[in-house]
């Protein structure tokens, strides 16, 4: 065959390259550079998807050598079934996104130049591909600090407002302390490959085959879980993620939240099910306990948000512990050697990778026609879009109700396949999971209704009701090229929901690769309408009937009773009588969340003030009433602040060495020299 | 003589239809009774339905579709799940498609647009209602997933037309596990169905509603299909609570007498149970909203002590 699929995805690879070098041509014309390059960009993420795709359905792996790299050292990249979903899920959105950004970024036409968006949105998009390729440690990490360093750039993009410059900061600190603990991790399991003798352990070929001893192969794993959790934003790592995903564009905070998290997922996957390969249960174990605290904190810390984007780069934290979970479980089941089960969880975990692609981008899309449209990101100011902005109403309500979990949308299938694998852990030999595990699944069902809380607060507090806001802007709908690209990533929401049997079938290569069982077979056991995951006795869902049958019944529902003509009157609200209602007097975020904030405050610093303004007249009817209310993050004090006032204190002293005379900085020299000849 | 699945799946939609209103009227009748006040008698709510839906509906001036569209969901979602609980015969050509936690999701995704249905007016009391409504369902929901679980165990199976077959083969030794089970789940429905001590669903008194807050804005056949669709609510959780706890009695084969006397069977459970629903509900006072964790919490803790002893004892 003349081309496989690693050409296909080493092309685009290339082509979006070629498109971040050569992008400047055109910046005088930046109308005519917004079309062109992000058509080429949609064109570039469907290659990568349609190589992923066919890699993943034909089970194939291939590599390729390149001919440059260091000295001696040649990079590798290599096309296998896990790197092949990866991949999928990455082009898929990345078209769903570049689409979208023909009609977003002419937001910015008039206002600032927007090359460098250009250039750097490439960039990123190609980092991510070569991250999933990258088959030695060297490429990985070259291509893992690309796409960090293109992203703190569109984080950066509006630099201008100082919480831009503060989050892009505090962004790169963050990555980059998980990168050091990966390149450790690499370096320890290079290492061992080899014996620590030369250097031709950086190829993953060569940790695969290796069998590392257990001290190593522990210390490796928790530094690359470290490394990967900070960019996954996996608690207590995740501060940096609500700061940096709501001020970048929304094209990229699509990105970042969508698929970005994902290459960390990859990594963790790739770290312990491919090249460690034998672990003992307590990884699985951490990964399930850390993926169920994000889950839940994430959910109740997005449902304190005010902030549209903040709201869902909390639900990013939720969702990538929900992922976690699905990939523990499959942990703790691999070392127990039950690999149907393990295949159930981990196909759980990554079915998961792909719908929250799909609905965060798609939310993320959606926020952002609306700050497009409004100006505004906080919510307590909006209200009332659904009448002015019906197709992003729309759209936005297909994300919301997919990622609340609820049938027949995707989010559904995806937990309901991850509480199966808990229904399954009785199976463990071990009494301790046995009792334990279970309770997981009990908080799995609390961060599933909390979210549908939360989603019920972000879309009627912005889309139902009046418009809260002092000023009325002139609000105007999303162009076509933005829906087209939201109207894609909703399909794809219901497709993945409705038809799960057919796709649970094609990504079986992958857990025949990674845990050598799989679950196709007994899924579709009923075809291709039903999902029977273990076997159809024990549980079974069919989305699709669910979808039609509650289709049907509306439809034939609305029919009957419009047989014979009733009348609708439109009249003011009744609102039992009361009717000096103004659209102050709704219910908002804050006002929403108030219970929920009472049940569970003990989980954050609340600081809540009511002052009344004092009436000579009467006390009991006070002239104003000024409410404060300011909610933080536990772990920034617990964890962060330490941190941050401590290396301060050091700078601060270290600062003492820099007189700024020439004749201490020679003196300094002259002892360095002195010290290395003593004891060299 | 044998009847198709596919007709025993168009009776039971004919019961659930039929029967829902009766029994709500009977429920309404005995605690009327039981406080010493006279009955509006048993067919009230049908008359009451009839009057609905040939009045006119007056919609609110910035009513969106969501406000209109949700009636016909929540009806549809009743249906639905009607066609997947066994309530006549295990014997279901769709009873597949749904597993226990899907048909709990059911009504969750009901939930969902009732909420927003009650944001979209603009007034405060639907906003109110939405926000108590969804907490509520986030605190019941882990102790109906921890019940499940402990159901769940005795057959290896989560399907409901299983979980009765399980309990049906015999195997009727009384279990610890399911009767922890059960409490925890009665004490979830009397949460999901609103009724008291978690929510009054004849009150019409602004700070206390909570359902009744968000659908104060429908009006005929919009109020008649949201009424319905509660009442069938009610009746769906009585019978997925007999189908997963008492099926005895219920028809497992397509006969056409085991079918009649699976309706009579059904028609005594519901009679009884709905005597100790008004017994729970007389004799209670509705809770304030905080303590509902406490009602909620002790739920998930009856679930979990099922579970333990399943492990421990069975």
């Amino acid at each position: 065959m003349i081309f496989t699929p690693i050409d296909i995805a080493s092309s685009a690879v290339l082509l979006f390259l070629f498109l971040a070098m050569f992008t400047f041509l055109l910046s005088r014309r930046q109308r005519l550079m917004i079309d062109i390059c992000f058509s080429l960009a949609a064109a570039a993420s469907l290659l990568g998807f349609i190589a992923g795709a066919w890699t993943v359905a034909g089970g194939v792996t291939e590599k390729i050598v390149l001919l440059f790299g260091l000295p001696d050292l040649p990079f590798h990249l290599r096309l296998d079934p896990l790197s092949g979903f990866f991949l999928t899920v990455i082009g898929l959105l990345s078209f769903f996104v570049s689409v979208y950004s023909i009609g977003y970024v002419r937001g910015f036409l008039g206002k600032r130049s927007v090359t460098s968006l250009v250039v750097f949105y490439c960039l990123f998009i190609a980092g991510m591909f070569m991250v999933v390729m990258a088959d030695d440690a060297l490429i990985f990490l070259i291509s893992w600090e690309i796409m960090a360093a293109a992203s703190y750039f569109l984080v950066l993009f509006e630099h201008e407002r100082i919480e831009n410059r503060r989050a892009a900061f505090l962004y790169m600190v963050v990555a980059h302390v998980g990168a050091i603990a990966i390149l450790l991790s690499f370096g320890i399991l290079a290492g061992l490959a080899t014996g620590f003798k030369d250097f031709s352990g950086y190829t993953f070929d060569a940790m695969r085959a290796t069998q590392f001893p257990v001290g190593g192969a522990t210390a490796a794993f928790l530094l690359a879980f470290f490394g990967f959790a900070a960019k996954a934003g996996i608690v207590p790592l995740h501060v940096w993620l609500p700061e940096a995903h709501p001020v970048a564009p929304s094209n990229v905070s699509a990105l970042m939240s969508g698929v970005m998290l994902k290459t960390a997922i990859y990594g963790i996957i790739r770290v312990t099910f491919d090249l460690i390969k034998v672990f003992p249960w307590w990884w699985g174990a951490l990964a399930l306990a850390l993926g169920l605290i994000s889950a839940v904190m994430g959910v109740l810390y997005a449902l304190m948000q005010h902030d549209l984007k903040r709201l869902l780069a909390y639900h990013s934290v939720e969702n990538i512990g929900i992922i976690l979970i699905g990939i523990g479980l499959a942990m703790i089941f691999t070392s127990f050697k039950l690999p149907l089960l393990a295949a159930l969880a981990l196909i759980a975990g990554l079915y998961h990778t792909m719908n929250h692609a799909m609905f965060k981008g798609l939310l993320f899309m959606g926020a952002g026609a609306v700050l497009h449209a409004t100006n505004e990101r906080n919510m307590e100011e909006m209200g009332g879009l659904i009448h002015r902005m019906p197709w992003t109403a729309a759209l936005f309500l297909v994300g919301c109700v997919s990622i609340s979990a609820l049938p027949p949308f995707n989010g559904f299938v995806s937990e309901w396949l991850t509480f199966q694998a808990f229904l399954l852990s009785p199976g463990l030999p071990n009494p301790l999971l046995k009792l334990l595990i279970p309770l997981g699944a009990a908080l799995l069902a609390l961060t599933g209704a909390l979210a549908a809380a939360c989603f019920v607060k972000a879309f009627g507090v912005t889309f139902l009701g009046h418009w809260r806001g002092h000023h009325n802007p002139s609000v105007h709908e999303a162009n076509w090229p933005m829906r087209f690209g939201m109207i894609m990533a909703a399909l794809t929401c219901l497709l993945l929901g409705i038809l799960p049997a057919m796709f649970i079938g094609w990504m079986d290569t992958l857990s025949a690769q990674l845990v050598g069982s799989k679950i196709g077979a007994s899924s579709g056991a009923y075809g291709w309408m039903w999902l029977t995951p273990v076997a159809p006795e024990r549980a079974s869902y069919s989305g699709m009937i669910v979808f039609w049958g509650i289709m049907a019944v509306v439809v034939s529902t609305f029919l009957l009773l419009h047989v014979r003509p009733g009348k609708i009157h439109r009249a003011p609200v009744w609102d039992c009588g009361f009717e000096k209602i103004n659209p102050r007097m709704q219910y908002n975020a804050t006002s929403f969340a108030m219970p929920i904030r009472r049940i569970f405050g003990f989980l954050f610093s609340i600081r809540e003030r009511v002052r009344a303004g004092s009436n000579p007249g009467h006390a009991a009817f006070p002239v104003r009433l000024n409410y404060s209310l300011r909610i933080r993050d536990r772990f920034w004090g617990w964890l962060y602040q330490p941190i941050v006032v401590s290396s301060f204190w050091i700078a601060r002293h270290l600062g003492r060495l820099q007189q700024g005379r020439i004749q201490v900085y020679l003196i300094y020299s002259f002892i360095t020299i002195i010290v290395l000849l003593v004891f060299l | 003589m044998k009847l198709y699945p596919f007709v025993i799946e168009i009776l039971q939609i004919l019961v659930l239809l039929a029967i829902a209103p009766v029994f709500a009227g009977w429920v309404k009748m005995l605690k009327c009774w039981s406080q010493g006040r006279s009955s509006p008698g048993l067919f009230q709510p049908y008359r009451d339905i009839r009057k609905l839906f040939s009045k006119d509906v007056v919609l609110a001036e910035n009513a969106s579709w969501i406000f209109r569209f949700t009636p016909y969901l929540v009806f549809g979602v009743a249906l639905l799940a009607g066609c997947i609980i066994p309530i006549l015969s295990t014997d279901l050509p769709l009873a597949a498609t749904a597993d226990v936690i899907v048909l709990v999701s059911l009504f969750a995704i009901a939930r969902f647009f009732t909420a927003l249905a009650g944001m979209d007016i603009g007034t405060a009391f639907g906003g109110m209602g939405s926000s108590r409504e969804m907490t509520i369902a986030s605190l019941a929901e882990p102790a109906m997933l921890m019940a499940i679980f402990t159901m769940s165990l005795a057959g290896g199976t989560t399907s409901l037309s299983q979980m009765t077959q399980v309990i049906l083969s015999g195997q009727s030794v009384f279990r610890p596990s399911m009767a922890f089970a059960f409490l925890a789940f009665l004490l979830v429905a009397i949460a999901e169905t609103g009724r008291i001590p978690v929510d009054n669903p004849a009150t019409h008194l602004e700070l206390t509603m909570i359902h009744e807050a968000m659908i104060l804005e429908y009006s005929g056949r919009y109020l008649a299909l949201v009424e319905w669709a509660g009442m069938m609510k009610l009746f769906l959780f009585f019978t997925l609570g007999i189908a997963a706890f008492f099926p005895w009695g219920i028809a497992a084969s397509g006969d056409l007498y085991a079918v009649f006397s699976a309706f009579f069977f059904m028609g005594l459970k519901l009679g009884i149970e709905a005597v100790f629903l008004v017994l729970i509900e007389t004799g209670l006072a509705k809770m304030r909203l905080f303590r509902l964790t406490e009602f909620l919490g002790s739920a998930f803790l009856l679930a979990t002590l099922g579970m333990l002893s399943y492990f421990i004892l069975e």
